[in-house]
């Protein structure tokens, strides 16, 4: 079972086959000093296509996206406790370097954050520090190849050497989708990646999650329903620190069982 | 002086009293003349009441300031009597002016802005009163030694002879060796304190836990407090006989006073503006900078060196800069430390001479004024403000330009 949710039918919807699964999440809790900011949230995520992670602010589900690469480990006093296994293997084990980690799962931040460099310097840095490629003509095809697939080649291939930040917003957030891609991540968080986005250049991401999804192992979470509704298979909706709902997106936006679900997305509350 | 600032206190506190009370027998406490809304007045009593007080202040600035200057114009008894005037005058004026449409607010808004404008005025002033005396004493100096013999000449001794019987000096103004010393002991104190600076911001910024910066903090703190003097003795007593044991038990001979001296100390002096100015910047670039590094798998110093370093490069460069202008024109460690002579040599070793020593004993002890030595000054000065007024605003420029980019 994968879902919290009471009704047995729902849940059916949401049985993953074990070859399917990419994360598989037991009781986790997550607290910033003394505070818990997640009471322990079970769920299972599936290989290939899109899971969202809604809910009002404050209800933890970015926090509870930061726990899928660790990049809680970087925040002072934040601890995690619980049990998440990435292909059956807890990235939280003693042996279980993060650097490696977040090799295998990238992420995406809701400000696009290009490093002050150019282009070319941004996507191939990750390249770069793992060591991914032998020759220059091998990296120059990682840049090209991760550019094509964030759907950016097309507008930076002549300015390859211009600094990063000198792009659009929305250029910017696919660049930073790019950097990501060319470590050839298993899985690509984005923390509302559209949040600072206009709607123009939002449509653009959108459809670029949707050409990734058959591919990678995608976790957004984000603040709009509708967003959530377009891009996701898989929606969980999360409130006050709980895992509320987890179903298909079509189920949880047409017919959810918890009457708090129905409530934050009809707009009664949230 | 004193007795004419508070006599012209006191009128502005009056004169705001009866102007307030002026008004409110005008247009009434509430600015209502009348019950109705048309005969609302434009300002409240109490702006009629600031109006009459700037009037006072500023008519009082006028006599004030004439008195300072001109004391023979405007003595102590006129002061007074002329103070009273001008408050009777602006009392007997609101008299006339005050009624309910009188834009009383409109006037003390522009009076305040007057008032800052003057304030910020000094500073301005101030500046160029200071390159002009530097500009023209100057000149005076040029009058008597050519402007390239000083720029480009290798002997300095500025001794001449004052009395006509006084035989033997003649006076050489070749800056080039006070010069060359200077560029050596900043250079010296610049290797120092770069790197220690640097590594102390990267430590504080990027690694140290809570607990050991709130204790290293404070204690870079205090080395920024200790008074220059303090460091000029260390560098004599301590530091300058250290080096001299240090080269006799290798073999060589270093004279107590020396370019490493003076510089090594000077350099530890400057490590606390290079830390804290760095770890400013280290700390304003943008942690989703950080963020974006660490999700792709950086580790913490790959991390700091190819993403956090290059960000913050343009502040740290602005950082050294000033840290380098500081070390130009510091004092009292070179007079303390660095010797007089005016060497002109490559050896840090060796005592060598700074601009601002150099400074220091050509006007200190009797002087005529007008001796191409003491004027000699001038024209050091000058090039020394110029100096630290370029890299001064390179630094800030830089600075600027790398504040823009994250905002």
């Amino acid at each position: 079972m994968v879902t919290l949710s009471s009704d047995p039918q729902a849940a059916s919807d949401m049985q993953l086959a074990p070859e399917d699964l990419k994360f598989h999440v037991r009781n986790v809790r997550v607290s910033y000093g003394e505070k818990e900011a997640l009471h322990g949230v079970d769920l299972d995520i599936a290989k290939t296509g899109v899971t969202a992670f809604i809910g009002p602010s404050g209800c933890g589900k970015s926090t509870f996206l930061r726990v899928f690469n660790r990049m809680n480990d970087t925040i002072p006093g934040a601890r995690v406790s619980g049990e998440v296994l990435l292909d059956g293997e807890d990235i939280y084990g003693p042996d279980v370097d993060p650097v490696l980690l977040r090799a295998r799962v990238g992420m995406v931040f809701q400000k696009p954050n290009p490093f002050p460099k150019s282009i070319y310097d941004n996507v191939a840095y990750g390249p770069r520090i793992h060591g991914l490629t032998k020759s220059a003509t091998e990296l120059d095809e990682v840049v090209e190849k991760s550019l094509r697939r964030a759907a950016l080649w097309d507008e930076v291939k002549d300015r390859l050497n211009e600094q990063g930040t000198g792009l659009s917003g929305g250029q910017q957030q696919r660049l930073v989708i790019a950097r990501a891609i060319a470590v050839q991540p298993e899985v690509i968080l984005m923390d509302e990646p559209a949040s600072a986005l206009d709607p123009i250049a939002t449509a653009r991401l959108e459809e670029l999650i949707d050409e990734l999804k058959d591919r990678y192992c995608i976790i957004i979470v984000t603040h709009s329903m509708a967003q959530a509704a377009r891009v996701s298979q898989r929606t969980a909706f999360f409130h006050l620190g709980h895992l509320v709902e987890y179903d298909a997106t079509n189920t949880v936006f047409t017919n959810p069982t918890d009457s708090r679900t129905q409530d934050y997305i009809t707009g009664r509350t949230g | 002086m004193i007795l004419g600032f508070a006599l012209s206190f006191i009128a502005m506190i009056a004169g705001g009293l009866f102007g307030r009370h002026l008004a409110i027998s005008q247009v009434g406490r509430t600015g209502e003349t009348g019950s109705a809304g048309p005969n609302r007045a434009h300002s409240l009593p109490k702006f009629h009441g600031y109006m009459l007080a700037w009037h006072i202040g500023f008519a009082a600035l006028g006599l004030l300031a004439l008195h300072g200057f001109r004391r023979d114009l405007l003595s102590t008894p006129w002061l007074i009597a002329g103070l009273a005037l001008t408050t009777l005058l602006a009392a007997l004026h609101s008299r006339r002016i005050i009624k309910p449409e009188l834009r009383a607010r409109d006037y003390v808004e522009r009076y305040v802005r007057i008032s800052l404008l003057l304030c910020s005025a000094v500073a301005v002033l101030t500046t160029f009163g200071i390159v002009l005396s530097l500009i023209f004493e100057s000149a005076r100096f040029f009058e008597k030694v050519s402007f390239l013999e000083f720029l480009t000449g290798l002997q300095w001794s500025p001794q001449t002879a004052i009395r006509a019987d006084q035989a033997g000096q003649s006076g050489a103004f070749g800056a080039v060796p006070i010069f060359a010393g200077t560029f050596m002991i900043m250079a010296v104190a610049m290797l120092i304190a770069t790197p220690i600076g640097l590594m102390i911001a990267i430590y504080l910024s990027e690694y140290a836990t809570a607990k050991v910066r709130g204790i290293v903090k404070p204690f870079i703190e205090i080395l920024a407090g200790v008074p220059t003097v303090v460091y000029g003795f260390f560098a004599l007593l301590t530091v300058g006989p250290a080096i001299r044991g240090l080269a006799e038990s290798m073999g060589f001979a270093v004279p107590t006073q020396s370019a490493i001296a003076a510089g090594s100390v000077m350099g530890v002096m400057i490590i606390p503006f290079i830390s804290s100015l760095s770890d400013d910047v280290i700390n304003a670039v943008p942690q989703n900078l950080r963020d974006g590094a660490y999700a792709l798998g950086a580790t913490k110093s790959e991390t700091m060196t190819q993403v956090i370093f290059p960000a913050a490069l343009p502040g740290i460069m602005g950082a050294i800069l000033l840290g380098v202008s500081r070390a130009i024109g510091e004092t009292m460690i070179v007079v303390m430390a660095a010797g007089r002579a005016a060497n002109l040599t490559g050896n840090p070793f060796e005592a060598v001479t700074t601009v601002t020593v150099q400074v220091v004993s050509l006007l200190t002890g009797d002087q005529e004024f007008d001796s191409a030595k003491t004027l000699a000054a001038f024209a050091l000065g000058l090039v020394l403000f110029v100096i630290t007024l370029i890299l001064n605003v390179i630094a800030l420029l830089i600075v600027r330009r790398y504040r823009e980019r994250y905002e």
